[in-house]
């Protein structure tokens, strides 16, 4: 069961700050399809810099003494410089469709290829390889929090929920889920926030009350894009072992799946991202998961395919955006180019 | 002869000539400057590299090699224009799938979905049908029809959830893309397909050859000695011809771009624009998975089964390919083209120089990335005009058309 919970958080996390990026954009505004080509971005900038820091030695000491608190630093470090570059990345998308006024799908399908194209092409300069690794040692010897670290002893019972949530967890977990709650709180109960749905909705009436929607969509997209690259080295790290190939397997998508899932509202997003991430950890670990420690692997007796569970996620959604077009609460002026001189 | 440069200059295909041409340098521009900050950034790597480097992305097809003194040789490459082509006929086809869904007003980015079914059945039907009872030949058109097919269906999933549900078609591409991909490993996970003859090839399907299907040569490989150039190219291009015919001569071609421009101002005229919005998806899978038979018929092509973490990249770039050839099947062909040209340039790179192939997919992106707003390029090319008649020449002005709103993508307002 901890097993189960762990597994899932890993996969659900990424997802959930990602579809939260994708909120962001799309209420704004700014139908955000690059999310994938951004996390990709990301998860190479967070990479190359622990790589960078490594080869530099500046926490070689603190690895040395065992100061894992350093080591978090660096993690949470990494992941500022993702996002920032996401959100640099990200700009190209409100540049062209802002300023532009050029067709977002298309602008973010472009990012989509952009992205993976040169990461590799950098990739391969770097490492000569298809993948970008860490210098030494590995995601879980660096920034694995495990019980020991935390000062418990080897034997120590932590209990259930003890194992679950402080015994091999990584803080970026955690931070993200603050982060979650937080901007939700921000998207909804502040005046901010407040402009930013509004420039999502009808931006013509935002603007005749003395909103700037050029500057509130650049907002959305720039969080949306800081988000999504943290939320790519999340991914790298806690998923992917810290290594950087071109490639998050489709998250990005899977992350804008969850968000229609959830109907673009943040507490369905945390939900639906649970329940793919469920699928994404089955998916991955079915002949493994021992539900409830009997020695009886349930869902290898099944007999169900793998692949059913990871095509699951998007045939849930086609179905649920089936039965919901009707009253599907989708920003209304997604997609649409904002023009001043337009009623 | 001003006049006249004028009167040309005035014609919508010219500006989305010159719109595409300017994407086109663009691109190259921003692939050259990253060679040139790479060379200029990396020690072992420097400024002659770079050079070399810009060059072959600009010439890379007339490359062939470097000479003893290891200075980088120029000519006619037989085996790189072969290779070119062969690469260009599932790019011309797919380029030719995402273009339909265009003038629909669809945006089909669910080419690699329809690929990989394609491929699929394809694969399917060419291994699967005994060679020794039923003859080559005819096991290779119903492989090919059976590829065009099942694209075909798989492209009708978008296109009836968008017509009678009104879901984005985006979103629903999307999520087929990857339903295709994990049916696609699920189907070949565990099948007797599988390449087990040949141990250094793990996680390969048999080529067609193995059963004795491939496409004809038609003596293009004596034209192009050394390269996989096959017959396939002559059915891509007589399908963009058939193609070009369905949009410009017949009604139902005219029915799709109605739709395309007005949807609700085509079913005010008495058209019936569900069903050709579900036509059109279904004619863009159909070519899409024309696409991937072509590709895998040729015999010397091997698919790597275990696809569900990723989507074929050839699917995905028939959108630069349609976005350059501004939507016109014609024109499809010579972008198709060059987009194999750059996948050429790429492996010259590889080959030649510390850089690898994938400056080219930078390339690329840059392009569809131009692309995202040629409309505004071109309205801006002919704005330019507009706005200073007295200047230049006023008939030309005066003659000038409406900037072409037609490939403009119908804006999902209201949409899920």
């Amino acid at each position: 069961m901890t097993f189960l919970v762990q597994q899932t958080l890993i996969y659900a996390i990424p997802l959930m700050i990602v579809a939260l990026a994708g909120v962001f954009a799309e209420r704004s505004g700014i139908i955000n399809l690059a999310l994938e080509g951004i996390m990709i971005f990301g998860a190479f900038v967070g990479v190359y810099f622990v790589r960078y820091m490594q080869l530099a030695g500046t926490f070689s000491a603190a690895k040395e003494s065992g100061n894992w608190l350093a080591l978090q630093g660096l993690e949470l470090l990494a992941m500022l410089v993702s996002a920032l570059m996401g959100a640099l990345f990200s700009l190209l998308l409100s540049f062209a469709s802002v300023n532009l006024k050029a067709d977002q799908t298309i602008g973010g399908t472009a990012l989509n290829l952009m992205a993976p194209a040169l990461v590799l092409f950098l990739i391969r300069i770097l490492s000569n390889q298809n993948t970008l690794q860490m210098a030494e040692g590995d995601a879980a010897s660096w920034f694995m929090i495990k019980k020991t670290t935390l000062g418990f002893s080897k034997t120590a019972d932590l209990g259930f929920l003890g194992t679950t949530f402080l015994h091999k967890v990584y803080l970026a977990t955690y931070v993200c889920i603050i982060l979650f709650v937080v901007l939700s709180i921000i998207l909804y109960k502040t005046r901010f926030g407040l402009r930013l749905r509004a420039c999502g909705e009808n931006p013509q009436a935002a603007d005749s009350l003395g909103i700037n929607v050029y500057k509130m969509r650049y907002a959305g997209t720039t969080i949306s894009g800081a988000l999504a690259g943290m939320g790519g080295f999340v991914y790298a790290l806690t998923t992917a072992n810290c290594t950087s190939n071109g490639d998050v397997a489709g998250f990005g998508f899977l992350a804008l799946a969850v968000m229609i899932f959830g109907n673009w509202k943040p507490l369905n997003i945390a939900g639906a991202s649970l329940l793919f991430g469920l699928f994404k950890c089955v998916a991955a670990s079915y002949s493994s998961i021992d539900i409830n420690g009997d020695g009886v692997f349930a869902l290898a007796d099944i007999g169900i395919s793998p692949h059913f569970y990871r095509m699951l996620p998007y045939i849930i959604t086609l179905v649920v955006l089936a039965f919901t077009s009707k009253k599907s609460r989708a920003p209304k002026a997604e997609g649409i180019p904002y023009d001043k001189g337009q009623r | 002869m001003r006049e006249k440069l004028s009167t040309l200059y005035g014609k919508d295909g010219t500006k989305a000539v010159l719109s595409s041409l300017i994407s086109i340098l663009i691109g190259m521009t921003v692939g050259s400057v990253i060679i040139l900050l790479v060379g200029l950034g990396n020690k072992s790597l420097g400024l002659s590299s770079a050079w070399e480097g810009i060059r072959l992305v600009f010439g890379g097809i007339f490359s062939t090699g470097r000479n003893a003194a290891g200075t980088l040789t120029w000519g006619f490459n037989p085996q790189n224009i072969g290779n070119m082509l062969f690469r260009a006929t599932p790019l011309i086809l797919t380029g030719l799938s995402v273009s339909v869904a265009f003038k629909t007003g669809l945006f089909n980015i669910g080419a690699p979905g329809q690929y990989l079914m394609g491929t699929a059945a394809t694969l399917i039907i060419a291994l699967g049908i005994p060679s020794d009872q039923v003859p080559a030949g005819l096991i290779w058109v119903l492989a090919f029809l059976g590829g065009c097919l099942a694209g075909a269906l798989w492209g009708c999933i978008p296109g009836l959830v968008k017509a009678f549900l009104n879901i984005n078609e985006v979103l629903a591409c999307i999520m087929t893309n990857w339903i295709a991909a994990n049916l696609v490993t699920w189907v070949f996970d565990g099948s007797n397909y599988r390449n087990l003859v040949e141990n250094t090839k793990s996680g390969y399907i048999y080529k067609t050859s193995y059963n004795g299907v491939q496409t004809p040569k038609l003596g293009l490989d004596k034209l192009f000695p050394g390269s996989q150039i096959n017959g396939g190219i002559l059915i891509a291009i007589l399908l963009a011809v058939l193609v070009y015919i369905l949009m410009t001569k017949t009604t139902l071609g005219y029915e799709l771009k109605a739709c395309g421009s007005n949807r609700h101002a085509a079913r005010y005229a008495g058209i019936n624009d569900k069903r050709n919005i579900v036509l059109s998806m279904a004619i863009a899978g159909c070519l899409a998975g024309a696409a991937a038979s072509l590709y895998y018929l040729s015999g010397n092509t091997e698919f790597f089964w275990s696809t569900y973490q990723s989507l074929p990249a050839i699917g995905f770039n028939g959108i630069p390919v349609a976005l350059l050839a501004v939507n016109n099947p014609i024109a499809v062909i010579f972008t198709g083209c060059f987009m194999s040209m750059l996948d050429i340039v790429g492996l010259q790179l590889t080959n030649l120089t510390a850089y690898n192939e994938y400056i080219t997919d930078v390339i690329i992106a840059a392009i569809v990335y131009l692309s995202a707003f040629s409309l505004v390029i071109r309205m801006l090319l002919s704005g330019r005009r507009k706005k200073r008649p007295a200047a230049v020449d006023v008939k030309a002005a005066d003659k000038e058309p409406a900037p072409p709103d037609a490939e403009k993508v119908e804006k999902g307002g209201g949409e899920a």
